[in-house]
């Protein structure tokens, strides 16, 4: 039986950056676990030689050349920015680190 | 603040390192991996970018071909095998400088795995097993504003350029490399410097560690000794030049020792190299693969190389640099140990690049691991990114094979090419370093010197030729240098026959 614990949720919500009260974690958790039970019935039916599918095409190797196309001026770029500043998005300090 | 570091022979006493490298190649495709972009560096900021790159809504990305050509030649080169089915998958984490949210990476599907390279390590060949090569895009470039430094903890705003974002990546772990004891420095630095070697035979990359092309992460762990298992490890970052590599290994084995060695336990997290002071500071908690929640890229297909483009690209594999370096050490005349020196100073290309020139090829040796290494040295930079062209070596040698200079002299050109003063031939003329040919000049030289010296004279005329040194040194002083000391013996011996 799946299952996703509240600490699990509360985790999620962190890397997700959703930041849920202890009201709403008490309220969202058991419900993510009705959910994540209904999707794992699935199971039930695919038996071990249906492979998980991860496209609904069958294709592989879509390809494009080499080749430089247009794409966005700088000022088309930034021109959903909140801020900007000298070409470039401005953006809040960063508390975090580099990956 | 500097952390206490064990000596190097003390931390061998009691553990056995355990080295990883990870290794980030930017190729040097004209576009970008998913998008039509030019992935060329500089430029206006966000000038090169488009709603795939900036990750806009809707935006679908599609792979580039020769990227995957390149992905494919590296793992070849590497003796991996190729992927017969490979997906992309996103890796999730939030950082502005990655404008989807996620990095579109490979995760437990690389394109090529399983290789190895064998390493040529003070004279014997040391085996580094590769884990993987995956294809990924590299991030934009923050700018971090404010703060009482200006380094990032202490910055109040960024500022983001997305040119760089989606610039194709090829990522090469290692296995473990256990066993290497006090050598695993060394191992780490010719590691890479062997990698880069064969990233520029292929061609995908302009490979400069100075420019960011070729990135090292250094994974480092300690065990105590005869123990098979692994201890906990730091992965460095900012590794940007061989001999930061091969410093850096050697400073994490020191600063974990001293961890463990009060009872501590080594905090498994990124560190941050500092190539000015050879330090790492402590970077960020390395998170759980889990916390990134990959999963397979719903917006590009899978790659399925077929057989036949695989062994197409194969042909396309320059010569084994192992069977390059034989060839290339008979063609030179070098001696086993001379051929090591090269390799080991990371000169073995330019060698090969400054005979390519016309230079003869001990000369070109003599230059690269002395003069030049020194000063590399001194200046603590790569000895490929001094800023001497291996055409300019060339050139020198041939103003001391034309008798315009002397190899002392010689010295002096190298100085002004450092300094920026233009080509060789200009230099000699501007600083005056043409050997002096005034046959009247060099004669009032000697007879000045043997006047000064009746002793050494009489020596001479009493057939102790070894003597002559001794007016040769003075008359080359008096000359400056510039002067052709055998001609100079040839005088002194005529006029004490």
């Amino acid at each position: 039986m799946p299952e996703i614990t509240r600490d699990e949720v509360a985790h999620l919500a962190t890397l997700a950056r959703i930041d849920l009260d202890d009201a709403e974690l008490d309220h969202l958790a058991p419900q993510l676990s009705v959910i994540l039970e209904s999707v794992a019935s699935i199971s039930g039916v695919a038996g071990d030689d249906v492979p998980p599918t991860s496209h609904a095409v069958p294709l592989t190797n879509v390809f494009r050349d080499d080749v430089v196309v247009p794409g966005l001026t700088p000022e088309q770029a930034l021109s959903g920015a909140p801020e900007r500043s000298g070409g470039r998005f401005a953006v809040p300090r960063i508390l975090g680190d580099e990956q | 603040m500097a952390a206490d570091l064990v000596a190097f022979d003390d931390v061998l006493a009691t553990y056995d390192p355990a080295l990883g490298l990870e290794v980030h190649v930017e190729l040097n495709t004209s576009t970008k991996m998913f998008c039509g972009c030019p992935a060329v560096f500089g430029g206006e900021p966000n000038a090169q970018v488009c709603p795939t790159c900036l990750g806009l809504p809707g935006a679908m990305p599609v792979v580039n071909r020769k990227a995957v050509e390149s992905a494919i030649r590296i793992g070849l080169a590497l003796n991996c095998s190729i992927a017969e089915w490979c997906r992309f998958a996103r890796k999730n984490y939030f950082y502005p400088d990655m404008p989807k949210n996620f990095q579109t990476s490979q995760y437990d599907e690389p394109i090529a795995f399983d290789g190895w390279m064998d390493v040529e390590v003070d004279g014997g060949v040391v085996r580094v097993e590769i884990e993987r090569a995956h294809m990924e895009e590299d991030t934009g470039k923050s700018l971090h504003v404010g703060g009482a430094t200006g380094r990032i903890h202490g910055a109040d705003y960024s500022l983001v350029d997305y040119n760089r974002a989606g610039i194709p990546l090829i990522e090469i772990v290692t296995r473990p490399i256990q066993g290497a004891g006090a050598r695993a420095p060394e191992i780490a630095r010719a590691y890479v410097a062997q990698l880069r070697d064969l990233i520029v035979a292929l061609g995908v990359s302009e490979a400069r560690m100075d420019q960011g092309n070729l990135r090292a992460d250094v994974n480092l762990s300690l065990a105590p000794k005869g123990s098979d298992r692994l201890g906990t490890r730091t992965e460095t970052k900012n590794v940007n030049s061989f001999r930061s590599v091969e410093r850096a290994v050697r400073y994490e084995m020191q600063r974990h020792a001293a961890v463990l060695g009060t009872g501590a336990t080594i905090l498994q997290e990124t560190r941050h190299w500092h190539e000015d002071t050879g330090v790492t500071t402590s970077g960020r908690e390395k998170s759980d693969a889990d916390d990134y929640r990959y999963f397979p890229e719903p917006d590009l297909v899978p790659v399925a190389p077929s057989r036949e483009w695989v062994d197409e690209l194969r042909g396309t594999l320059p010569e084994n640099p192992t069977v390059k370096r034989t060839r290339l050490q008979a063609d030179w005349g070098f001696t086993d140990l001379e051929m090591r020196d090269t390799v080991g100073a990371g000169a073995f290309g330019l060698v090969e690049a400054t005979v390519a020139e016309g230079c003869p090829p001990q000369a070109a040796r003599k230059w690269w691991l002395t003069e030049l290494a020194r000063r590399a040295n001194e200046s603590g930079v790569d000895i490929a990114d001094l800023g001497v062209s291996p055409a300019q070596v060339a050139a020198v040698q041939a103003l001391v094979d034309d008798g315009t200079v002397n190899d002392k002299l010689a010295r002096q050109v190298f100085d002004g090419l450092l300094a920026g003063e233009g080509t060789p031939e200009e230099i000699v003329a501007a600083r005056g370093l043409a050997i002096v040919s005034d046959e009247g000049a060099l004669g009032a030289a000697v007879d000045a010197a043997i006047a000064a010296n009746p002793d050494v004279a009489q020596k001479i005329r009493d057939g102790k030729h070894a003597a002559a040194g001794a007016l040769i040194g003075a008359v080359m002083k008096e000359m400056r240098g510039q002067a052709d000391a055998g001609r100079v013996r040839e005088l002194v011996l005529e006029r004490l026959a």
